[in-house]
């Protein structure tokens, strides 16, 4: 059924986002650390015991695929609520201390690639 | 007229399925057709969203973009974190574990660089603009990092709300750089594959943008990018009001 599905996802979320919640508590920071990761990660290693076992059908993937196709769309609304006016009214400082570390990065990421070559090996 | 508006912002949800359902088919017409394909849909619409912001902040004057706007309010609740992040869990759904753990290192190592060089970066640039106290420079190089770091570098340590206010606006400048940039420098940087993707997300951290950037760029990538990115917030909150701001009060 599609719910069970959506229910998985709930389950790796919710259980991912206190993780992240408190760790952060832990750590002593004012932020979810990593719960996003922590949730995907669980998701796929239950996914791929439930493929081995042999129990997720077509309609509980579905569940799961419609929130995949969803993101998108969420990404485009969630740009649309972004304080843009704020970005581009805000003057030099905020301006140039956001864009130059982002353009350094870019210059960075082929490098850093290229340094640590995913191991072959497995 | 009046009970229209109270209806549709009653049903604010649904009203933001169809908006985003209106924009997508916007975009795609514009990147089929204007622009023969060469700038992806999702680029097209992140871009058309990205201008509803700025118009709904310039209406409202909020903070929000167009979700300020009474009519369009639902468009807060479907780009809230909530749906975000749920949509960005399921999208590890067919990711591969074996890459992940192939870049795991890589994808650390990316993170500490990320933050260490986007935190010096934003106090460079600080400093260079004349800004000279040792609290006021972490706060925008906490920006620089995301525009949560900021704000909450800034509070722990005792910023004015003006700072503070400019640190959003750095982490919001350096998002909304890292969304439309992204498709357009990505061959360039060699961002086609999930190894890169997860170097992409660790350095370039800000959530928001990454997810944004990457989307448009390659949808498959999303998972390995974000795998990363959903640990820079946490890191960059943790570095910079402490061993940053300690190491910046030295030198200042």
């Amino acid at each position: 059924m599609v719910i069970y599905g959506v229910a998985l996802l709930a389950f790796c979320y919710l259980v991912g986002q206190v993780v992240g919640e408190y760790l952060g508590i832990w750590l002593g920071v004012e932020a979810n650390v990593g719960g996003v990761g922590f949730a995907m990660l669980l998701l796929i290693v239950i996914n791929s015991w439930l493929e081995k076992q042999g129990k997720l059908d077509t309609l509980t993937q579905s569940g799961i695929q419609f929130w995949n196709q969803m993101y998108i769309p969420i990404i485009v609304a969630m740009a649309s609520t972004q304080n843009v006016k704020l970005a581009v009214s805000s003057g030099a400082v905020a301006l140039l201390a956001g864009a130059l570390p982002v353009a350094v990065c870019y210059f960075m990421i082929p490098y850093l690639t290229k340094a640590f070559k995913p191991s072959t090996e497995q | 007229m009046e009970i229209l508006l109270k209806f549709l912002e009653k049903n604010g949800l649904v009203v933001a399925f169809l908006v985003v359902g209106l924009m997508i088919f916007g975009a795609d017409n514009v990147s089929k057709r204007l622009l023969n394909k060469k700038v992806p849909t999702p680029a097209v619409a992140i871009v058309f969203g990205l201008l509803l912001a700025y118009v709904g902040g310039t209406i409202s004057g909020g903070e929000k973009g167009i979700a300020d706007v009474k009519l369009f309010s639902g468009m807060g609740q479907l780009g809230g974190s909530m749906f975000r992040d749920f949509a960005i869990v399921s999208t590890a759904f067919g990711a591969s574990i074996l890459l992940m753990k192939k870049s795991g290192v890589v994808g650390a190592i990316s993170l500490l660089i990320g933050t260490i060089l986007s935190f010096c970066l934003g106090v460079f640039v600080a400093f260079g603009l004349g800004i000279r106290d040792a609290v006021s420079l972490t706060t925008i190089g906490a920006g620089a990092c995301t525009y949560i770091v900021g704000p909450v570098t800034g509070a722990a340590i005792g910023a004015s709300s003006e700072v503070i206010a400019l640190s959003i606006a750095t982490g919001v400048v350096k998002a909304t750089v890292v969304a439309i940039a992204t498709p357009l420098l990505a061959k360039r940087i060699g961002l086609d594959n999930p190894h890169t993707a997860m170097v992409f997300g660790g350095i370039m951290g800000t959530n928001a943008g990454v997810m944004a950037g990457l989307a448009a760029t390659d949808p498959k990538l999303v998972p390995y990018g974000a795998l990363t990115a959903t640990f820079y917030t946490g890191l960059g909150c943790l570095l910079c009001p402490s061993v940053f701001y300690l190491i910046i009060r030295t030198i200042v």
